[in-house]
């Protein structure tokens, strides 16, 4: 068995602070880690492996820095780690992103494509059922359980708003995974004290099976027109009124800030 | 000279902090109250090769080196000093010496299983009357045709109880005084090998501390360890590789006060500011600050010239005794810091300041570590 | 491309088991806005199965027209069935505007359906709006709530957007309103159909960890007993939200010490926050001042936690509450 997990690194979302002065995001010594959907989808990978023997391997796009989380994957079990990097990449929206990880693996093997639901700096979760229409590939998105069915064929549980589905797909395919899927393993120490003897292969714009034009800003529809942090906290106001009207200001409020 | 940690080290360092944040922090508390050995955290840690960290590949260990054992055990402390003195012991005082002085089929026998973390580790020195004067060791081991015979009593024993394998120091001539002092592997189980009473203690108090009582015990004459008359060296020898151990708990503990005292006093308001923003706490943070920041160049200076094979004896003694008094400092400061919060369970800081104090006393107290740092000052 | 060709605001409605979600109606509501800001329909996609007597409620919510595929394949949602129709809708129709809900149906199709179409997918959007250019601006929350981003896609069509349900605010239900509805006959290739469905299941999914609810309703001493907590839970029911607490109701044995939020109990950063009847010491401050919005209550107007809340009320929290139950429940009846 064949397995092939797509991870992204990402600033710490919850290590971000937004300076009190300009109202802009704090980035300096954030933390960058592997995206948590994505460590779900890698142990559910090395289960496989720790099962059935399968061969892991890794890929991510991203700065020559993402070398970082591919280590962290050979410390955690995985096999194989490969490093997308082109100033080409730059710019990438889902879709270019999609497009550029579908064509790495066009040059690879796989009964199994993972990849986490989403990344908590975009939080979009676009990039792994994209990759698998590129691909031609069934998906399944929110897995939170796998079973291997016989050669060609997995049981996927998918969690949903109201429970959850089970579901039959043949192999090969794309499956996008919640970190609450499983509690992700350390890294060993002696995978640790191996990471860095092991190969992380360095792939560029043109050890991939895409066309150039799908890739980067040129192959992204989306453009971010602008951005701003969402502001700074201050004491809101207090009220001394009567309870009818504390109710009446809590609910113009609530429904001001769209909360109902 | 560079002062940067390797990736390898720095890889290990975040693992070894996401897991003592996750799994060890939220313990801390629960284990100190309860005075419980944390054999679910000892489990989980064996499973990742915290046991086995500076153990070679051929042994079954992870192939790692001193400093990245020393960021172990400083990373586990910060989250929980009790934790961290387990891993500690194991590997300063039971597992390194079986490393540097064992003979291969000790290695083969007692390393895999030790490196795995199957087996934890302990160290029995310190007796009723021969503490820091280890020449006046009472407990006596004698040859008796393919066995040794030990009858006696160790006191103080950390992870004494949880442990398998116990390093045992005994007399073997009297006569020839620390010339005459045999150090041995001694198995649980063994008949006439039992523990005695376990101490209540103030701090570390998950750590198992308690009596190793040794009666016509029998052991095979195999489990010597190093020659006979080699004990006194092997004890001092697995003392200084103890003190980079003790060094790195001190600065976790050290480093975990701080850290809570910053947070509070950002938080903590007082007429109208919080109370970070007064001078007067600013400027004795920056004090503790440094010298946390110079106890932790302190280890992994240690650490590193004994993975360099550079002589370390006073760089270790040095190390424990600026890490320990540190913070013994920081965590004083920091229950004063807290005002009346401090003083109670609510924070950590109360635990911190109990478990600081052991740091000035074991494995050589603050006064032993003088001496040795003056010895080498003046020899 | 020439975008003149693409026009009207398409809405994907989202059915399970023939039952229209709510975030089809917000939605229909918020491209009522859109269209009528370009002068264009709003058009309902509605798959599904035996689903004809449903799309009359589209047209009263908004829709210009409906577009229905009714179609046995179409019963459960399957990723392949529903992206092959709705392709040929966008290729025959061709929408200048696609909307979806973010829901895990929203957001399984959308990608999917963006990538087979080859156009710009914005998700989770919380606001949407026409440019002068009459563009869609799509904004939405990035960096884990900590930047908004207005994104555009001024290439490619349809421009697609999810919204999260609660967002926008559908219509209120016009009966009168006319509209034409369109039966479309989709051509299915099965051989695409690799996935299927063994069984659906829904469960009571109960208690969520205080740490992932996007609402907490928290009770601290002001709220006094069990009795007075049952409250909370009723107005958290409504809310679809979960209940927390101070150390001291944990402590009195109030309540369980995983619904404790503080230093020593869980650190929480929900979307909406009420602190009712905490003081707000400063360890359980620690836990929560990150929220998005904090409402506080509380009967002493000097407590703490009016520093850190965004909208504060002094008065008796037990009184206030049901009368905010009661309200909330008219409220979101509508």
């Amino acid at each position: 068995m064949k397995i092939v997990v797509c991870i992204k690194q990402v600033p710490d979302t919850t290590e971000i602070k937004i300076n009190p002065v300009t109202g802009t995001l704090i980035r300096d010594g954030v933390p960058s880690i592997m995206n948590p959907d994505d460590k779900g989808a890698l142990e559910m990978a090395l289960r496989l492996k720790d099962q059935y023997g399968a061969h892991v391997t890794v890929i991510t796009m991203g700065p020559p820095q993402a070398d970082l989380i591919l280590r962290e994957a050979f410390a955690m079990g995985a096999d194989r780690a490969i490093l997308l990097t082109d100033r080409r990449f730059a710019g990438a929206d889902t879709l270019a992103t999609s497009n550029a990880l579908a064509g790495a693996l066009r040059t690879l093997e796989y009964d199994i494509v993972f990849a986490g639901r989403q990344a908590i700096d975009g939080d979009t979760a676009q990039v792994g059922p994209e990759m698998a229409e590129h691909l031609g590939l069934p998906q399944v998105s929110y897995v939170v359980n796998l079973d291997v069915k016989n050669e060609n064929t997995v049981i996927v549980k998918k969690e949903t708003e109201e429970g959850y589905q089970m579901l039959e797909a043949d192999t090969p395919c794309v499956l996008t995974v919640l970190a609450s899927a499983n509690k992700a393993r350390y890294m060993s120490v002696s995978g640790i004290v191996e990471a860095y003897n092991k190969e992380v292969e360095i792939w560029s714009a043109d050890s991939i099976d895409v066309d150039e034009s799908k890739l980067g800003l040129k192959g992204s529809p989306t453009k971010v027109q602008k951005s701003f942090a969402k502001g700074l906290k201050q004491a809101g106001e207090v009220y001394e009124v009567d309870a009818e009207e504390a109710v009446g200001i809590i609910i113009s409020k609530l429904k001001e800030k769209f909360i109902i | 000279m560079n002062f940067n940690l390797t990736k390898t080290q720095e890889l290990f360092r975040q693992m070894i902090r996401e897991f003592a944040e996750k799994e060890v922090k939220p313990l801390a508390a629960e284990i100190d109250e309860q005075e419980r050995f944390p054999a679910e955290t000892v489990k989980k840690m064996a499973e990742l090769g915290i046991f086995g960290i500076p153990v070679p590949k051929q042994y079954g260990g992870a192939g790692g080196d001193n400093l990245m054992y020393s960021i172990a055990v400083e990373e586990l402390s910060r989250a929980c000093a009790t934790t961290g003195v387990v891993v500690s012991a194991h590997t300063s005082l039971c597992v390194a010496p079986i490393m540097e002085h064992g003979t291969e089929e000790q290695k083969q026998k007692y390393l895999p299983k030790l490196a795995s973390g199957e087996w934890i580790g302990a160290f029995g020195l310190t007796e009723p009357n021969a503490g820091t004067d280890a020449a006046g060791q009472q407990t006596t081991a004698v040859l008796d045709g393919e066995e040794w015979v030990l009858n006696g009593n160790k006191i103080f024993i950390t992870n004494a109880g949880p442990a398998h394998v116990y390093i045992v120091i005994a007399m073997t001539d009297k006569s020839l005084k620390t010339k005459g002092i045999s150090a041995f592997i001694v198995e649980a189980g063994t008949p006439g090998f039992e523990i005695g009473k376990k101490e209540l203690k103030m701090g570390i108090r998950g750590s198992a501390t308690a009596e190793l009582i040794f009666t016509n015990c029998r052991i095979p004459k195999g489990n010597l360890l190093g020659k006979i008359g080699g004990g006194f060296p092997i004890a001092m020898k697995t003392l200084d590789g103890g003190r980079i151990g003790i060094a790195a708990q001190a600065l976790g503990i050290a480093q975990a006060a701080l850290d809570e005292t910053v947070k509070y006093t950002k938080e903590r308001k007082q007429f109208g500011k919080a109370i970070g923003q007064f001078q007067n706490t600013q400027f004795q943070m920056a004090d503790l600050k440094t010298k946390v920041e110079a106890a932790r160049l302190l280890v992994r200076s240690a650490a590193f010239k004994k993975d360099s094979g550079i002589p370390y004896s006073p760089d270790a003694a040095m190390a424990k005794l600026f890490a320990a008094e540190t913070a013994m400092e920081v965590t004083t400061k920091a229950v004063q810091f807290h005002g009346g919060y401090g003083y109670t369970r609510e924070y950590p800081v109360e635990r911190m300041m109990r478990d600081a104090k052991i740091t000035e006393i074991y494995e050589g107290t603050s006064e032993v570590q003088r001496m040795v740092i003056a010895a080498n000052l003046y020899k | 491309m020439d975008k003149s060709t693409y026009k009207h605001v398409y809405v994907f409605v989202e059915q399970r088991d023939g039952v229209i979600q709510p975030v089809a109606y917000e939605l229909l509501g918020k491209a009522r806005d859109l269209a009528d800001a370009l002068g264009e329909k709003v058009v309902a996609l509605f798959p599904g199965y035996q689903i004809a007597d449903s799309c009359q409620s589209l047209i009263e919510y908004g829709a210009d027209e409906v577009i229905c595929v009714d179609h046995v394949q179409l019963k459960d949602y399957l990723t392949e069935q529903y992206v092959q129709v709705i392709n040929q809708v966008v290729e025959e129709y061709r929408p200048s505007i696609l909307l979806l809900g973010a829901t895990t149906i929203g957001r399984d199709l959308g990608p999917r359906l963006a990538a087979r179409i080859t156009t710009g997918l914005t998700a989770d959007c919380t606001k949407l709006e026409i440019s002068e250019d009459r563009e869609l601006w799509s904004t939405r929350p990035a960096f884990g709530g900590n930047l908004m981003a207005t994104i555009v896609n001024s290439t490619h069509r349809p421009q697609m957007s999810t919204v999260r349900p609660g967002v926008m605010q559908k219509r209120v239900a016009d009966p009168t309103r006319k509209g034409e509805i369109i039966n479309f006959e989709p051509k299915l290739d099965e051989s695409k159909f690799k996935v299927r469905l063994i069984e659906t299941v829904k469960e009571d999914k109960g208690k969520i960890d205080i740490t992932e609810a996007k609402i907490l309703v928290s009770g601290g001493r002001g709220v006094g007993n069990k009795e007075n907590f049952e409250k909370l839970e009723q107005l958290a029911t409504l809310l679809d939200a979960e209940v927390s607490t101070s150390r001291a109701m944990v402590d009195a044995g109030i309540m369980p010490h995983d619904r404790q939020v503080g230093q020593t109990g869980k650190t929480v950063r929900p979307n909406l926050y009420f602190a009712l009847g905490i003081s707000g010491a400063i360890q359980h401050l620690a836990g929560m001042e990150e929220s998005d919005f904090i409402v506080a209550i509380n009967k002493d107007k000097f407590a703490p936690i009016f520093q850190v809340s965004d909208l504060g009320i002094v008065g008796d929290v037990n009184k206030i509450i049901p009368m905010l139950t009661e309200r909330l429940a008219q409220e979101l009846k509508k």
